[in-house]
């Protein structure tokens, strides 16, 4: 018999104190039922003696001291979990939104999971094409890594993030391979627009969707991504998928997160946010990964909106220090009409070095990205140059790298949005602007993969 | 980590709030003793007493955890294990064997778990270096064990020991098996004297954490750590038991130059602590660090190498303990008389731990909410770092050098943690993004960063390599500062206004940028430059210079000498293998030859 407590005996924000409670644990679940019978779930954030207090996922609204009841279920929130799961759409606490049947599920995991084993990890070695240039040559994603895309406002990050999820395959394998997107306080548009797009392309038939909208409650965006990824790392770890997750947008968690610390009056980090937000975000990033002895891994392609474009805002900045490196969209590409927007000097794969070269990619391929990465700094150096002191003052040789540069943006970042590009075509492109500066200054290329490749694309 | 005893009255749980746990009863509780937390047996550590109630960090997730559980007190502050059987291995923030771990629980680490940290059942061979009757005090070696094929361990006589041998044994032993007797001449404390003044010697001792090994003196620091890594080596150099740092902003590189650190520089023990940073930097070093071979002998660097590895996601109050866990491991290896280097990355992730069990202890907030104790703490933890007279009558020498990645938010160096860690430390490398940007790898910046120990390392430098080390760093070090305000006036009216002696120096700065100070990690022969080559390389690039500017003075044109065919040579002399060193000797003849032709 579950006791229920009359007791709650202050309500603020999100949080309600429970008083007169016994045997509580911390970190687990409640029930609240509301007068109107309505069920609210929430969370034990703190026991001190005989008082609990607990976080309400869908909020307080019209919540009352009196006649609300509380249960305390004795479990964190679990998800049920089975390979029905696939093609399903659930809200942001795991209920199915799609009109479908409940799921029977083979067993329940709890959501928070627990952090892998750094000596059970096996690094991430294997390229993932996702058929975009400036990812696959400049900023190659791997297997098991976690890559952010840190986007803005009105940046076209959701078109990318559906055509990785479309493109992205192994080279030379069939396997199986799930998406799991998770959406926290997105649009409805731009949910709809992914789900749409998974419609369209058949996709949704190996995706598991969670969806917490803009107008859904913003507590319930803490569980939300714990939820994705409790189900990827079934699919991947217990039945041997490939699973790539979408989380969009990490900055309305994070502001989730604030809104709970504020509610308890905690004394506030860097913007409001709380001192513990980077060890909360590296339990939801950490969770991607691949393990010695399962076939499955799972790669995390976060999005997030940075205010005001700032790489340094606390939310982009701690997402950077934990994952493997950053896809960074810029705003002057964008305006300019290049899809997609990537801005390839600051963006950086940590795990590139491990996932390209012969047998993965191709063997010239970490030369080119070296040389294309200088020769292009180089042409924006020049071009910021000319705006100074006027195109006259720039050598021949700037001149021509200011004009590899444009091309470089035009013809190897720029491509159509279902244009998908294999990793060949990419190097060969590079090659092609390689050849508009004299071979003398290709310091960063081995001289025989000079021979070998400039002379083929010269032909 | 054996119970000791219950207290008489019970101790509870009276609060759970994350990491933190409050509880009464702890009548016999001491500052800083380890406790066993719920039912579970969670690990935690009493960090505030206020009457009967301690406050208690929980080195394990607490989720489940409620009031009324019991607690239970070792009596014993945080210790480690040390012994024979650590190296090559790899330990949670709180000495807890992850491989075995992984052996035992699977994948993920689940919670409760005790483990020795040193290997019970494995039998090491013991040889003695003294006999029966032999005088000893504490930090006296009283016998070896190889360790790994790398490391031969000492087993020092335990602090506070002093006496004859009385029993001294040869052979295969377990680390808790007793390998001496000795019968001490004035027993320090009671319980000693009830066991007739002998006291018994095994491998396996234990120390607190926190607290500091002795060493009989310091000594100041004067031989450089190789690193081979030029920038650092030549411009920037941190000497054996010196510390340095290495803030920078995400994505500037820190981790691949303190894992090029930990694989090349000639320590001869490494302790790499993975404070709070991604799970797969740490998998890395585990895969690869078996593959890579030590230069000297050929054997694989992780027979020399010690991991602590407290992931981001893993407990935050462990995470807390794992520098100082690290670092005494290091101490104690330094004790017995190596040159031990300890790369923490990154200090940003424990001083935030420090932050957090602050903020729930509701201190009051310092800077950035960062605890008003940070500083002393920073301190406290980089003067554990030093060249010593070990213990011991036979004054052996030690040192233990200390490297930490500061991580601040935005890469803002007015960052408290940086401040604090600039305050202590005597080698700052600069990392900046700008430079990652552009490729300039180690983005290592050369005009901001500093090095403390040039003066202390300059003599050995000028008799191990070279007399004018120190005089071509220095001018090398002058070009780039002349290109710094020379590139001003380019930026400002062109190349064209400067005159051809400072076109000249912008031209061999350029060279020394990316001829030099750009180094490729994942080169195979370019990732580690010796001393010898790096002076070779250094001392190319300045002969070409002053070869130039005497050709200058003498009407040769400026076009003719930035276009010799000999910079070819200089541009890929990086990547000459040091058993080829003669190359350099040609280069040289040729820069000679090519410039003779111009001025005739």
């Amino acid at each position: 018999m579950v006791k229920e407590y009359l007791t709650i005996s202050h309500i603020a924000g999100p949080l309600i104190l429970v008083e007169e409670t016994s045997g509580i644990k911390y970190g687990e679940i409640a029930e609240i039922e509301l007068a109107t019978k309505e069920v609210r779930r929430g969370k034990v954030l703190e026991i001190t003696a005989d008082k609990a207090l607990v976080q309400l996922f869908e909020g307080t609204t019209g919540l009352n001291v009196y006649q609300s009841r509380v249960r305390f279920l004795g479990k964190g929130i679990e998800l049920g979990v089975s390979m029905d799961l696939l093609g399903r759409i659930f809200d942001g606490l795991g209920r199915p939104i799609d009109g479908g049947p409940k799921i029977i599920p083979e067993k329940r995991i709890d959501i928070n999971g627990n952090p892998i084993n750094p000596t059970a990890r096996d690094y991430p070695t294997e390229f993932i094409q996702t058929g975009i240039s400036a990812i696959d040559g400049m900023n190659t994603l791997v297997r098991g890594q976690k890559l952010p895309i840190f986007s803005g406002a009105g940046l076209p990050h959701p078109q990318i993030a559906a055509q990785i999820a479309r493109q992205a395959r192994v080279l030379g394998k069939e396997e199986k391979f799930a998406v799991v997107f998770a959406a926290m306080g997105i649009t409805f548009e731009e949910a709809n627009y992914f789900i749409t797009d998974f419609r369209r392309t058949g996709a949704i038939e190996r995706a598991v969707l969670f969806v917490n909208l803009a107008d859904d409650p913003a507590i319930e965006r803490i569980a939300t991504p714990r939820l994705a990824l409790t189900c990827a790392e079934y699919l991947a770890f217990e039945k041997d998928m490939h699973v790539l997750v979408i989380l969009t947008d990490m900055t309305n968690y994070a502001n989730a997160l604030r809104e709970i610390s504020a509610a308890r009056k905690e004394v506030p980090g860097r913007r409001g946010y709380p001192g513990y937000m980077y060890t909360d975000l590296s339990t939801i990033y950490e969770r991607a990964g691949r393990i010695k002895g399962k076939k499955g891994s799972i790669t995390q392609i976060p999005i997030l909106t940075m205010p005001e474009d700032d790489k340094t805002h606390p939310i982009p900045d701690l997402t950077g220090y934990i994952t493997e490196g950053q896809i960074i969209l810029s705003r002057p590409l964008h305006r300019r009409g290049v899809y997609p927007p990537i801005d390839v000097l600051p963006s950086l794969s940590r795990l590139k070095e491990k996932g390209v070269g012969k047998d993965k990619t191709r063997e010239d391929h970490g030369d080119v990205t070296n040389q294309l990465f200088a020769c292009y700094a180089r042409g924006k150096e020049a071009k910021e140059l000319a705006i100074i002191l006027g195109e006259a003052a720039l050598t021949e040789l700037d001149k021509i790298y200011a004009k590899l540069s444009d091309k470089f943006e035009e013809e190897f970042v720029a491509q159509g949005g279902d244009e998908n590009r294999s990793i060949e075509e990419t190097l060969d492109l590079g090659w092609k602007l390689l050849t508009m500066i004299p071979t003398s200054d290709l310091k960063r290329i081995r001289d025989e993969y000079i021979k070998k490749y400039l002379k083929q694309s010269n032909q | 980590m054996e119970r000791v005893t219950t207290s008489p009255t019970k101790a509870r749980i009276i609060k759970v709030s994350g990491p933190l746990v409050v509880a009464e009863g702890m009548v016999k509780a001491k500052m800083y003793d380890m406790v066993r937390v719920g039912r579970m047996g969670l690990i935690g550590e009493i960090i505030e007493i206020k009457e009967d109630r301690a406050s208690i960090q929980v080195y394990e997730e607490t989720s489940g955890l409620g009031p009324g559980e019991p607690v239970e007190t070792t009596l014993a502050p945080l210790s480690v294990e040390l012994g024979p059987g650590l190296m090559s291995g790899i330990y949670d923030g709180i000495q807890r064997p992850l491989d075995i771990i992984r052996d035992k629980t699977g994948s993920y680490i689940t919670r409760g778990i005790t483990l020795p940290a040193v290997n019970r059942k494995k039998k090491w061979d013991f040889i003695p270096l003294v006999k029966e009757g032999d005088e000893v005090r504490t930090g006296d070696i009283l016998g070896t064990v190889q360790e790994t094929p790398l490391v031969i361990h000492k087993v020092l006589v335990p602090s506070g020991i002093e006496g004859e041998i009385r029993v001294i044994k040869k052979g295969r032993f377990t680390v808790t098996q007793t390998i001496a007797k000795v019968r001490t001449s004035s027993p320090p404390a009671p319980r000693l004297r009830r066991a007739g003044g002998i006291k018994e010697i095994r491998m396996l001792q234990k120390w607190p954490v926190r607290r500091e090994r002795m060493v009989q003196k310091k000594l100041p620091p004067e031989i450089p750590l190789v690193t081979g890594q030029r920038v650092i080596d030549t411009f920037f150099p941190v000497a054996k038991g010196g510390t340095a740092c290495i803030p920078g902003p995400f994505g500037s590189g820190k981790t691949v130059i303190l894992h090029a650190i930990a694989a090349w520089a000639d320590a001869q023990i490494i302790v790499y602590i993975g404070c709070g940073e991604r799970g797969n930097e740490m998998t890395d070093v585990l895969l690869e660090f078996p593959k890579l071979k030590d230069p000297k002998t050929g054997r694989p660097l992780i027979e020399r190498t010690i991991m602590i590895a407290n992931t981001s996601n893993m407990p935050v109050a462990a995470r807390e303990a794992s520098i100082y866990t690290g670092i005494t491991i290091a101490e104690y290896y330094r004790d017995m008389g190596y040159n031990v280097a300890v790369m923490a990355d990154s200090t940003s992730r424990w001083a935030e731990a420090l932050r957090e069990i602050s903020g729930r202890l509701e201190e009051m907030p310092g800077e950035e909410g960062y605890p008003a104790y940070l500083g002393t703490r920073v301190a406290e933890f980089y003067e554990r770092a030093g060249r010593v007279v070990c213990q011991g009558t036979k004054n052996r020498e030690g040192t233990l050098t200390v490297m930490g990645a500061v991580s601040p938010p935005g890469g803002d160096l007015s960052d408290p943690v940086v401040q604090a860690t600039l305050r202590t430390v005597k080698v700052f490398w600069a990392l900046e993004d700008r430079l990652a940007y552009m490729r300039h790898f180690p983005a290592i910046n050369w005009l901001n960063s500093y090095s403390l120990y040039l003066d202390n390392v300059e003599a050995y430098l000028g008799k191990e390599i070279a007399n004018d080390w120190m005089k071509l760093r220095n001018i090398a070090m002058a070009i780039l500062q002349e290109e710094d305000s020379l590139q001003e006036i380019v930026r400002l009216v062109g190349k064209e206004a400067l005159s051809p002696r400072e076109q000249l120096v912008v031209e061999t700065a350029k060279s020394i940028r990316e001829d030099y100070l750009m180094q490729d990690a994942f080169h195979e022969i370019d990732v580690y430059a010796p001393l010898a080559k790096q002076y070779r390389m250094l001392k190319v690039i300045l002969e070409l210079h002053h070869s130039s500017e005497h050709a200058l003075e003498k009407g040769v044109f400026l076009e003719k000498l930035l276009t010799l065919k000999i910079k070819e040579k200089i541009d890929r002399m990086k990547y000459i293998e040091e058993k080829n060193i003669r190359e350099f000797d040609s280069i040289e003849k040729e820069i000679k030859r090519e410039i003779e032709g111009l001025t005739k």
